[in-house]
């Protein structure tokens, strides 16, 4: 029988405690927004203990990248986090480049913030929609998916895909900017500078939506540091852990732009900080869009790429948190060994924590501000 | 003026020149009958195309527009999918109770129907208790949910009718007492009698301040009575998959879907009926030239009107707001509309003993 089998069977035909009612979360579910498990022991509707049960989406990607050239690896990562997969291959490339000690040129460096920050809000945009949904609101969904199918576009004129774009090689980029990028990316943020304001109107003003939130699943700092939540997660609870602030990779130490901090650590909060982080992606484009240098696009590289002998450790912020990829080199043309930090799986660590206690609606209220994707905790 | 209270006098009249009084009544039972399902069948369908065109209106889609004009027949399509579809009952079910209590909540909306007036004398029974039948009879169904999430033997199921029964329970208690507030004005707790009452205008519009507070309450009631969102704690897809009826398929699915469309519908109509003058139509105070064309206006197409307003706003709700959780939904009901509806009714009371209402 297959472990997972087992826990299932396990879990209906446990003794529990008196009045305890096991109850199995998943693996299809529809509040999970994929294939992850969690046994939920209850009393009553009260939660006692919730225990996640991954593995069903592993495809075993860090092992896959071993056997994988460094220009090859990157495309496989986009599989992890889809959601933001132009920002985990930032980070890939720039784990590459730090091997080769590659010098980017300008313009590489702006088109690809401007692409990291678009990429967040398309991420930012399907979550506020599944969010809502998961409060029982279908409404946002669609128009959320309005706005993002505009950034999908963009997406696919210059990168040729909507989704897994692909579009980083170590030393630059792939293609130039499309020609109508600049024009169509100014519109959008026209349009969306309106939207945001109509999202409070809907969602965040809302008194029911306020009253599922505020005060549930509350995280606190040092909770947030010992679990190791990174992203909106970890800054609502207070802990300055924006990578595009600490450490700051290609232009953004010249970018004005806020690292957003709520104090409350609960699941509006969490909603508070990703609503804000629109605004302030828009604000970085806004910098950008007019001022992007001329020059190449990518840097001259060897068509065989191979990394120094050495371990190589680089980090970008996603839309989720902070995405840490660690590369040890043997001089070859493939990786020894790859380890990937996703920012979900941190994360999904304190759900057990935050949810103690709460009951089954607001599970689904903090595992929607956590904003899980399933591939990325998975890999 | 076009009236149905004439085909139904006439239809009475042959009867019972042809027969004799029992085989009479014998046949008007079997033609209710025959009307009562066939009402059934078309209002489901109306209803649940009609959601969905207002949902894809609210969401800028389009909706179902490819079966038949407009989409017009995509529900009937859907009717005829769900017929096709086997009827599982799962392993571990009590089979028996699992497959009557979908046909417990169907009956419990059928019964609700009777005393309710569509038109002008086009009424099933105009019993004299009828108020306190339609909130007797309606609170049936709590029965036939509970039982569907008991035999399921599924804990989905079982935490849905749970759910369900304690919301149901609460909020009929204030669904109640706003009803009762018109009945104190009208002074009957018959239908027709109730609708005579509001010859001069609607209560909405006639019992100042707090009529208007009773009607947002009954409204609220019956959005939870009725399980639906905000309120739809008792299914709620994101957290119970689907509540009590997780383990139905097929044709059992579609009694429980049904029995909620029409459910929907009978509330309305009762909101329409103590709130907005049942099938009486508009009149304002002394402008006859104005009361006279609104006379002209079918009296079923008044009724039927108000009812789909009301049925419009329902819909609204639930396309607009996030669900609540279960101990806000119970707090809301017993810390907030319990009280004010009872504070509420003793107002309306004073109005009715000085007269102070128009």
């Amino acid at each position: 029988m297959y472990r997972e089998t087992q826990i299932i069977n396990d879990a209906a035909t446990l003794p529990s405690a008196e009045g305890e009612l096991v109850i199995n979360v998943g693996p299809q579910h529809p509040a999970t927004h994929g294939v992850l498990h969690l046994v939920i022991t209850l009393q009553g509707e009260t939660i006692q203990k919730v225990e996640p049960h991954l593995g069903y989406i592993h495809r075993s990607i860090e092992k896959m990248c071993e056997s994988l050239s460094y220009r090859q690896f990157i495309y496989v990562t986009s599989r992890m986090d889809y959601l933001s997969a132009h920002i985990n291959n930032h980070g890939c490339v720039l784990c590459v480049e730090k091997g080769l000690q590659l010098e980017i040129p300008p313009r590489a460096q702006v088109i690809r913030v401007l692409m990291d920050e678009l990429t967040r809000i398309a991420s930012h945009e399907l979550w506020w929609g599944a969010m809502a949904m998961d409060l029982g609101a279908f409404t946002p969904f669609f128009y959320a998916f309005r706005e993002r199918e505009t950034i999908n576009d963009i997406m696919e004129e210059t990168c040729g895909t909507r989704l897994t774009m692909n579009y980083m090689v170590p030393g630059g980029v792939m293609y130039d900017l499309h020609p109508n990028f600049q024009k169509r990316v100014k519109d959008f943020i026209q349009l969306f500078n309106n939207k945001i304001d109509e999202y409070d109107d809907l969602v965040t003003g809302n008194i029911i939506f306020q009253n599922r939130t505020k005060g549930v699943g509350v995280l606190s700092k040092e909770d947030a540091i010992s679990f190791g939540c990174t992203g909106p997660v970890g800054r609502a609870s207070g802990v300055h852990c924006d990578i595009r602030k600490l450490y700051p990779y290609e232009v953004y130490d010249n970018l004005s732009f806020d690292e957003i901090v709520e104090t409350a650590g609960d699941s509006y909060a969490r909603y508070l900080v990703r609503i804000k982080e629109l605004r302030q992606s828009i604000r970085i484009i806004e910098q950008l869009i007019d001022n992007i240098p001329e020059g190449d696009f990518q840097a001259k590289t060897k068509a065989v790429l191979k990394l120094p002998r050495g371990e190589f450790y680089s980090r970008v912020e996603t839309a989720r948190g902070e995405l840490g990829v660690f590369i040890v080199s043997e001089g070859a043309t493939t990786p020894y060994r790859i380890k990937f930090r996703s920012p979900g799986f941190s994360n999904l660590s304190a759900l057990d924590h935050m949810s103690r206690g709460s009951k089954i609606g607001d599970l689904m209220a903090i595992m929607g501000t956590l904003d899980l994707v399933i591939p990325d905790i998975d890999r | 003026m076009f009236s149905l209270e004439y085909i139904t006098d006439s239809i009475q009249h042959w009867l019972y020149s042809t027969f004799n009084p029992t085989m009479a009544l014998l046949l008007e039972c079997l033609i209710i009958i025959l009307l009562v399902t066939a009402f059934f069948g078309v209002l489901g369908l109306v209803l649940v195309l009609m959601e969905r065109k207002v949902a894809a209106r609210m969401q800028i889609r389009l909706g179902p527009n490819r079966v038949g004009p407009k989409g017009m027949l995509q529900t009937t399509a859907d009717t005829i999918k769900l017929m096709m579809k086997e009827g599982l009952t799962p392993d571990g079910a009590d089979k028996f109770l699992f497959n009557l209590a979908p046909f417990i909540v169907m009956i419990a909306a059928m019964l609700v129907l009777a005393p309710i007036a569509f038109a002008k004398g086009f009424q099933i029974w105009d019993i004299n208790i009828g108020v306190l039948y339609v909130s007797a009879v309606s609170s049936v169904s709590v029965i036939g949910i509970l039982m569907a999430g008991w035999a399921s033997n599924n804990k989905y199921s079982l935490l849905g009718a749970m759910r369900s029964g304690a919301q149901i329970v609460s909020y009929e208690l204030s669904a109640g007492l706003s009803i009762i507030s018109i009945v104190v004005l009208s002074g009957s707790l018959q239908i027709s009698e109730i609708i005579a009452s509001q010859q001069t205008g609607w209560w909405l519009f006639r019992g100042h301040i707090p009529v208007i507070i009773a009607f947002v309450i009954f409204i609220i009631a019956v959005t939870a009575e009725t399980n639906r969102a905000p309120f739809d704690l008792a299914e709620a897809e994101s957290e119970l998959t689907a509540g009590f009826h997780t383990e139905y398929s097929g044709m059992k699915f579609a009694l429980f879907f049904l029995a909620e469309y029409i459910n929907i519908f009978i509330v309305c109509a009762i909101g329409a009926t103590l709130f907005l003058g049942g099938w009486m139509p508009l009149h304002i105070g002394h402008w006859k030239g104005f009361n006279h064309i609104m006379d002209y206006i079918p009296s079923s197409v008044w009724f039927l009107g108000k009812t789909f307003f009301l049925i419009f706003l329902i819909m609204w709700f639930r396309w607009t707001f996030p669900r609540l959780r279960v101990d806000q939904l119970l707090s809301l009901e017993w810390k907030y509309l319990l009280p004010i509806s009872m504070f509420n009714l003793l107002l309306v009371t004073l109005i009715a003993i000085m007269g102070w209402h128009f």
